[in-house]
């Protein structure tokens, strides 16, 4: 037997109060030191954050913080807002809870490579397929920082760390990939030293109703220093950089001349654009049913060394929510019913 | 009854049904058992099934039973040894018939005792015919056939047909102990209203069999079990996990607090979460989780949020939820862990009963990480001590381990009616906004020593809090040697403190001379009740005390130990609750231990308090 669910609600901030005064970026700063390590990436992520939450507008009180261990989960002691950090990958569970008893919170998963692709894995899928109303900014390091150093499960295969001193013999995972597959209705990638890219694509991940996931490429300078240079450094990143937006065709590189067409084997690949082809090139429709097209693109970043990747928005389809279902089927339910009646039920007997 | 047949009147009879997983023996079980409700008898039930859902047909592995106590007074254990045996196949024979009391009666359907059935399970010869079981009254019967004789006019298959055999058992064991079958009728009519050819074929079976009984010579004897004298009051018959689901239920209203229900699947605590999972109208949300630790731990955001989370579980879903626990204790939010025990370790006995995660609740994580628990003692009191979780996790802001098990969970016995009016409401007592002071999520009550609780949403309360260790008072990180070591010590004593607010443990000694002090804790409480009974009633001196709290203990329990020259702890373990009794009185507890799989009996322990008192000279 199957019921009809119905279809989704409005975006991802509706009934989430909003603020009765214009914000500023200090009214989201906590009184605690932040402690990264000099030229961290977590630092421009932060500060993108505090920047661009004035513009959500929503009662501080009113969004949570949640992250799980790692560098990154350091997070959300730096925010003035409610925070929880949890323990190692469970934050999008303990999320769950929040958003689905919850309707007026706005939620925030912040995690990393090794706390949401590896101890956490199987918690960010089941989020994903679930769709519970919250963002979830995945920083990707490309390495272990906290415990100082190990290969993490985005790691180039042959990678040479403290666990791996002949390199590493593990494949990686590709976040985007592995967040399509599991359903997911909202993937995006962002850059920690693009500060406008990352406020525009975090700005639409809040405002998205499901589970959004945003993958942001961050450097870490101790550890993985240099991790994606091809992409940050000015000599390469026109030509490795590809945006992604929604109703344009994919194009990029010095005067735009490179693009992403269709192969004849279902997948995408990058080709020169000239007059003959530029009509070959991909439209951008992250908007599609079909989630075929954006996995393609998803593999256009090799598992390994980052030497091209898309950027922006790959997925952003309506599906309803497992939060705003559960609470449907709460007010279905109806009125509370008497208490003594249920403990009564319909066989008690009277002994004189 | 006819005139023709003679009636005998028993105090209390023990019946087992038995047959294979598909046979339907958990229905006649509890609809029999609902007829001696309805009859008015004082009654105590047990399920045993295997883990498997359908083992092969016929084979030893997939015997299910049910086993029913039903007395003219009040009783404490499904019994020891069945007075009567249902066996619908060679299988549920020789699987049981070691069980049944001399001289006991057997019942047995002769149809399925065929060549292959009896090779199968191996019989090499067949019993019912070989005079094996000759110390027993014998009621080799056709069951199937006169099953499928009855419903002829159905139109069923004859396999469907013969599937209703089960209700022709019910009817003719109803009919042997005089038990109303309009009830069981009222029931196949709305089970199978659906399908009116089913429906009229188990009706039809159930009727025949009663007639059966009444009309044919082999059954001589009627029985008759008079009404117990049991309290004024309002009944019902219930089992544990019905009972505990009711006071999760009910925890919530009386706080006024939502419920959220975080869970994975597992045996024996799944039913718990099928029955939360029908409450929604009550505030109750369930949330079927990807695994133990998520299950938990939505349940603790949930908490964090401003629910009552729960979670429920068995054993090995307990040691992985054991890293979100700690992570509890330290964020000093409201937790409701639920564990219903089951034969461990590792995957162990999933459907059968045990008490060994004693230990586990206690120290089952990293650190000093206290946590109270809770211990219910029998079906129906699976509902008090649900209530009794919830106010210590909301009071206090901890989470709370209640121990349930396998036998309490699938168990039944009548329960008195609690007034819903009477229930103590329980006060969650949220944080509130003081614009002329700073908000410290660590400041403590200084009677309970709980911390604010500050759900999201009210302005002026914004707060972080984590698995790091805390600043006393500001809750901020703290990495300092003398703040931990108070905080660890401020986290104990909050939970040592809760002694002041749960009742001394009382002790049964009639006299108050007894030397001998039997202590239990959990479902144990039937079976040792018992076994003290029976050391009176023949003529020695016991006393019995039964402790609902583990963690605390009770302000008085070392002063009741020292009272009594010897103090025995029975435990379905290897003596858990002994040696923590041991390491905080220094009293020399004697355990009496087994791990079977299933409850004690209360004749063997009453053997073994006879044998106690004797030494003892009481």
């Amino acid at each position: 037997m199957s019921v009809d669910l119905g279809m989704p609600q409005g975006h991802g901030l509706e009934g989430v109060p909003t603020a009765d005064e214009p914000q500023t970026r200090k009214d989201f700063s906590s009184d605690q030191e932040v402690r990264w390590c000099p030229g961290c990436g977590d630092y421009a992520i932060l500060a993108a954050v505090q920047g661009f939450m004035p513009e959500l507008g929503l009662r501080r009180e009113n969004i949570v913080f949640i992250s799980g261990i790692g560098c990154a989960a350091r997070f959300p002691y730096y925010l003035d807002t409610y925070g929880l950090h949890s323990i190692h990958g469970r934050a999008p569970a303990i999320a769950t809870g929040i958003a689905t008893t919850r309707a007026d919170l706005s939620v925030w998963v912040v995690t990393g490579d090794g706390d949401a692709l590896s101890i956490g894995g199987n918690h960010l899928i089941h989020a994903l397929r679930r769709n519970v109303n919250m963002t979830i900014l995945l920083f990707n390091n490309r390495i272990y920082g906290l415990t100082k150093g190990q290969y993490s499960p985005t790691s180039e295969p042959g990678k040479v760390t403290k666990s791996t001193p002949f390199g590493s013999i593990d494949a990686p995972l590709n976040p985007l990939s592995l967040a399509l597959g599991a359903e997911a209705t909202f993937v995006a990638r962002t850059i920690d030293s693009d500060r406008k890219h990352l406020t525009t694509v975090l700005s639409a991940a809040a405002r998205h109703r499901g589970t959004s996931l945003v993958e942001i490429y961050q450097n870490c300078p101790i550890f993985n220093d240099g991790a994606f240079d091809a992409i940050k450094d000015p000599e390469t990143r026109d030509d490795a950089i590809i945006p992604l937006v929604h109703g344009e065709p994919i194009r990029f590189g010095v005067d735009g001349r490179l693009g992403v067409v269709r192969t004849p084997g279902g997948g995408v690949d990058v080709v020169e654009v000239d007059e003959s082809n530029a009509a070959d090139v991909l439209v951008h429709d992250a908007r599609a049913d079909d989630a075929t097209t954006a996995f393609a693109l998803s593999r256009i970043t090799d598992g390994g060394a980052v030497r091209r990747a898309p950027i922006g928005i790959f997925r952003q389809v309506d599906r309803p929510t497992y939060d705003d279902l559960s609470r449907e089927q709460a007010v279905l339910a109806g009125e509370a019913p008497s208490l003594q009646d249920l403990l009564d039920g319909p066989d008690a007997w009277t002994v004189a | 009854m006819t005139a023709s047949k003679s009636t005998e009147e028993l105090t209390r009879v023990v019946i087992r049904f038995a047959g294979d997983s598909g046979d339907g023996m958990q229905l006649t079980g509890d609809r029999f058992t609902q007829e001696t409700a309805d009859f008015g008898n004082d009654l105590s039930t047990l399920p045993n099934f295997p883990a498997e859902i359908r083992a092969p047909a016929g084979t030893l592995p997939g015997v299910s039973s049910f086993q029913i106590h039903f007395a003219d007074y009040d009783i404490l254990t499904p019994g020891d040894h069945p007075d009567v045996l249902i066996a619908m196949n060679p299988a549920a024979l020789k699987a049981n018939i070691g069980d049944l009391q001399a001289g006991g009666t057997a019942i047995v359907d002769a149809h399925e005792f065929t060549d292959r059935n009896l090779k199968r399970v191996g019989y090499e010869s067949n019993p019912l015919e070989d005079g094996s079981l000759s110390d027993y009254q014998l009621h080799a019967i056709d069951l199937t056939g006169l099953t499928v004789g009855a419903v002829e006019e159905f139109g069923l298959s004859r396999k469907d047909a013969s599937r209703a055999k089960n209700m022709f058992a019910l009817g003719l064991v109803s009919w042997m102990f005089g038990r109303p079958i309009d009830g069981s009728v009222a029931f196949l009519g709305k089970k199978f209203a659906g399908s009116p050819a089913i429906r009229d074929a188990n009706v039809a079976a159930l009727r025949t069999g009663y007639n059966y009984g009444e009309t044919t010579e082999s059954f001589a004897v009627s029985y008759v079990v008079k009404p117990a004298v049991i309290p004024s009051g309002r009944y019902r018959n219930i089992t544990g996990n019905t009972a505990l689901s009711y006071g999760i239920v009910a925890a919530g209203q009386l706080s006024g607090l939502q419920v959220f229900l975080g869970a994975y699947p597992i045996t024996p605590a799944s039913d718990i979460l099928h029955e939360l999972s029908k409450h929604k109208a009550f505030g109750v949300t369930t949330f079927q989780a990807e695994d133990e630790i998520a299950g938990v731990g939505a349940a603790l955001g949930a908490s964090f949020a401003g629910s009552l989370g729960v979670t429920t579980t068995s054993g090995p879903g307990l040691a992985l939820k054991g890293e979100t626990i700690g992570l509890g204790v330290m964020l000093e939010l409201p937790l409701v862990i639920i564990d219903v025990q089951r034969g461990g370790p590792s995957t162990g006995l999933p459907t059968k009963t045990e008490q060994s995660d004693l230990l586990q609740a206690m120290n089952g994580r990293n650190g000093e990480a206290p946590v109270p628990v809770v211990a219910a003692q029998s079906p129906a009191d699976c509902f008090d001590a649900a209530i009794e979780a919830a106010r210590i996790a909301v009071t206090y802001r901890t989470p709370v381990i209640l121990l349930s098990d396998g036998y309490l969970a699938n168990g039944s016995e009548p329960w008195s009616l609690p007034d819903v009016a009477s229930l103590p409401r329980i006060e969650p007592d949220f944080a509130t906004a003081d614009p002329d002071a700073a908000f410290l999520p660590y400041a403590r009550d200084p009677q309970t020593l709980a911390r604010p609780w500050a759900p999201p949403g009210v302005a002026g309360l914004e707060h972080r809090i984590g698995g790091l260790e805390k600043a006393d008072g500001t809750g901020d990180i703290s990495y300092d040697p003398a703040n931990h070591d108070h905080m660890v010590r401020l986290r104990q004593a909050k939970v040592d403190g809760i002694a002041a607010t749960i009742p001394e443990i009382e002790v049964d000694d009639p006299d108050g001379h007894a030397k001998i002090l039997v202590i239990g804790w959990g479902s144990t409480y039937g079976p040792i009740g018992a076994g003290c009974r029976r050391a009176r009633v023949a003529g020695h001196r016991i006393a019995q005390a039964h402790l609902r709290h583990l963690n605390p203990f009770p302000a008085n329990l070392g002063e009741v130990l020292a009272a009594y020259d010897r103090v025995i702890v029975p435990e379905m373990n290897l003596g858990q609750l002994r040696s923590l009794l041991r390491a905080k009185y220094l009293v020399d507890a004697e355990g009496y231990n087994a791990v079977r799989g299933m409850p004690f009996g209360a004749a063997e322990l009453g053997k073994h308090f006879i044998e106690l008192c004797i030494k003892e000279g009481e």
